[in-house]
């Protein structure tokens, strides 16, 4: 295995695939990964379309079983049924389309689900002094200072509003985070904003699964990275072994882009202009 | 990360300085009624002498009362994306069940009382049972309810008293005690007021204060704003939409007693057409009609202006013909206005 050189950490990872595999009928979907999530550290999952990376995720985070190989949280092996029990052992996935109501408010949006309350019987109520000073203080703490935490989720940039789907992943519990393409809708400077806050979370001690097919990003964040490809690992480096260029190239096939770019090259005799010959061929 | 925070917490953020206190106003979603009950007040005390007398505003409390206890519940269901149009007529189904059941049984009007609202409340839970399992529309739904109830009340009544109206219960044990709860009048100095008032408040209180400060009215906001994401953070979706529609039904079940109290007798082919009076106040109230944003005390400002609205042609001494045309102007101007106050608002947040 390319990871044998990788586990050097002391204490077992937060989560760990071994040679994991998942097959959908009789289609290969994932076959032979492995990973590592280290807290404080951030694993980057890179590949294509059709890679793999969304069954990866949906083995994380609970929704699919995996068929082969062993899957570990905190050295302890599992097999997760449903996302409740990924949430129950600390796995937070955040999506893509995120969870959250555009016309709520801010506080409203982070505790959706699990409100605290005060009082009993009949005068049950929202705890909304605490709701609104936790959702400030937590936000503030990912480094994400709020105008005004009254105003609807719906109005803050697509950045933000996934910035405080991790801050409220954070918030409740979260030990490891998986971020499926958290930057794929977002443009540059947006993007630099997500990828601060990922940092945030990797320096508030969680583990950190980031999965992209941007190589940029990556490397910005990165400590570990895997490669997937048609449901194959095709690399697994640590960042001092490997250069952007290198991570790049591979990312975007290696050897098979070369073919590309030589197929892509001008035929030897280009046509011209000749009218009958062209005819007659 | 504390040191990539500018501000701490409690200090003011400079870049709030712009919403005034008139900012925070406008982004109110009541805020466009109560400027179109203001106009409507100010519009009637010029052209009808009488409007102002306290005789006259109790008149037109009482009549925004019997609209303002149905576009309650309606607000919040409207709130929590549905709508009900079998509201109006479950009102004369849940009086005609008192009244008949007492009647049949020759019991105490308040085992009536009782079976009504039992009865009604399994007609509301009904409405959300269909739509959560067949999540069809819930205008097709509550269409369906109101076409049977409509046929149920007329026809059932017919079957049993021989008309379209119920037997007098006037004169049965129980019915004083019945009418001072649900349709007595109360004087205060030389004003008579009329108990709905009471209960329209308490419950424009408790609405309130449900919507705004308990997780059952966080999640009203939320199965209406984003039903998908609420279920993926755990919110029992379903539920919460059985529960709105069991609140139309306990306030159907308060009109209906109402109705029933105030006379003796209840007209089975009442109530058609109520439905999207509580709507409309709903509406003119600031509640969104595609769900997600609203609030209770915007449905009792849109039944105030009803109630002015149809009391304040009659002290104008205008024909009366031309309500309808003033309450559908009201509410498409309300409803310009609201959208237009929430764009602004919005803008400059």
């Amino acid at each position: 295995m390319t990871d044998a050189t990788l586990t050097k950490s002391a204490a077992s990872p937060l989560v760990e695939l071994d040679d994991v595999s998942k097959y959908y009928g009789n289609i290969r979907a994932l076959e032979g990964v492995s990973l590592e999530v280290h807290g404080g550290e951030i694993t980057c999952v890179l590949g294509d379309n059709g890679a793999g990376k969304s069954t990866l995720i949906k083995i994380i985070a609970g929704l699919h079983r995996h068929d082969a190989g062993a899957f570990r949280i905190e050295g302890e092996d599992v097999s997760l049924s449903n996302p409740r029990e990924a949430l129950d052992r600390g796995i937070a996935t955040v999506y893509q389309d995120l969870a959250v109501v555009p016309l709520m408010p801010v506080w409203r949006n982070f505790f959706l689900g699990s409100e605290p309350t005060k009082g009993a019987g009949p005068f049950k109520r929202l705890d909304v002094d605490l709701m609104r000073r936790t959702t400030r203080a937590e936000l503030l703490r990912m480094g994400i200072d709020l105008r005004d935490v009254d105003q609807p989720i719906g109005t803050l940039s697509g950045g933000e509003r996934q910035c405080v789907a991790i801050a409220r992943a954070v918030y409740f519990g979260a030990k490891v985070l998986v971020l499926d393409e958290p930057t794929a809708a977002l443009g540059v400077k947006q993007s630099g904003v997500v990828l601060k806050y990922v940092a945030a979370a990797r320096d508030a001690g969680l583990g950190v699964v980031l999965i992209t097919h941007n190589p940029h990003h990556a490397y910005l964040v990165g400590d570990r990275f895997v490669l997937l490809k048609r449901g194959t690992m095709t690399g697994s480096h640590l960042r001092t072994q490997i250069t952007l260029d290198e991570l790049t190239r591979q990312m975007a096939g290696g050897s098979e882009l070369e073919e590309l770019s030589h197929e892509l090259q001008r035929a030897p005799e280009p046509h011209l202009g000749g009218g009958a010959a062209d005819t007659g061929e | 990360m504390t040191a990539t925070a500018p501000a701490p917490a409690s200090a003011k953020d400079e870049r709030l300085i712009h919403r005034s206190v008139l900012r925070k106003l406008l982004g109110r979603p009541e805020l466009g009624s109560v400027v179109g009950a203001v106009a409507v007040f100010v519009f009637f005390s010029v052209v009808a002498d009488s409007f102002l007398r306290a005789s006259s505003l109790s008149t037109v409390l009482y009549a925004a009362s019997t609209i303002g206890i149905m576009a309650v519940p309606v607000a919040l269901l409207m709130i929590g994306g549905e709508f009900d149009l079998s509201a109006g007529v479950l009102v004369t189904t849940s009086a005609l069940v008192s009244s008949m059941f007492s009647y049949q049984m020759t019991a105490n009007v308040w085992v009536g009382v009782g079976v009504s609202l039992l009865t009604t409340l399994a007609l509301g839970a009904f409405n959300g049972f269909m739509l959560t399992r067949t999540k069809l529309p819930s205008f097709i739904i509550t269409l369906g309810t109101f076409l049977m109830l409509t046929g149920l009340n007329l026809g059932f009544t017919k079957l049993i008293s021989g008309t379209v109206s119920t037997k007098s219960i006037a004169d049965m044990e129980g019915f004083a005690s019945a009418k001072k709860v649900f349709a007595s009048q109360l004087s205060i100095g030389s004003v008579d007021l009329k108990v709905t008032i009471l209960w329209w408040f308490g419950l424009v209180a408790l609405a309130t204060w449900v919507l705004l400060r308990t997780r059952f009215g966080n999640w009203i906001f939320a199965v209406g704003g984003e039903a998908d994401a609420a279920r993926a953070v755990g919110v029992p979706v379903y539920k919460t939409k059985i529960g709105l529609y069991m609140g139309v039904a306990f306030a159907a079940w308060i009109s209906g007693q109402h109705l029933l109290f105030s006379f003796d007798v209840v007209q089975s082919g009442e109530g058609v057409g109520n439905e999207l009076i509580y709507i409309i106040a709903a509406v003119i109230g600031g509640c969104l009609i595609t769900g997600g944003y609203g609030s209770a005390i915007g449905s009792a400002v849109g039944a105030f202006i009803f109630g002015m609205t149809s009391k304040g042609i009659v002290y104008a001494e205008w024909n009366p013909d031309w309500f309808k045309f003033f309450l559908g102007a009201m509410l498409l101007l309300a409803t310009l206005l609201n959208a237009w106050v929430r764009k602004r608002a919005e803008a400059t947040a």
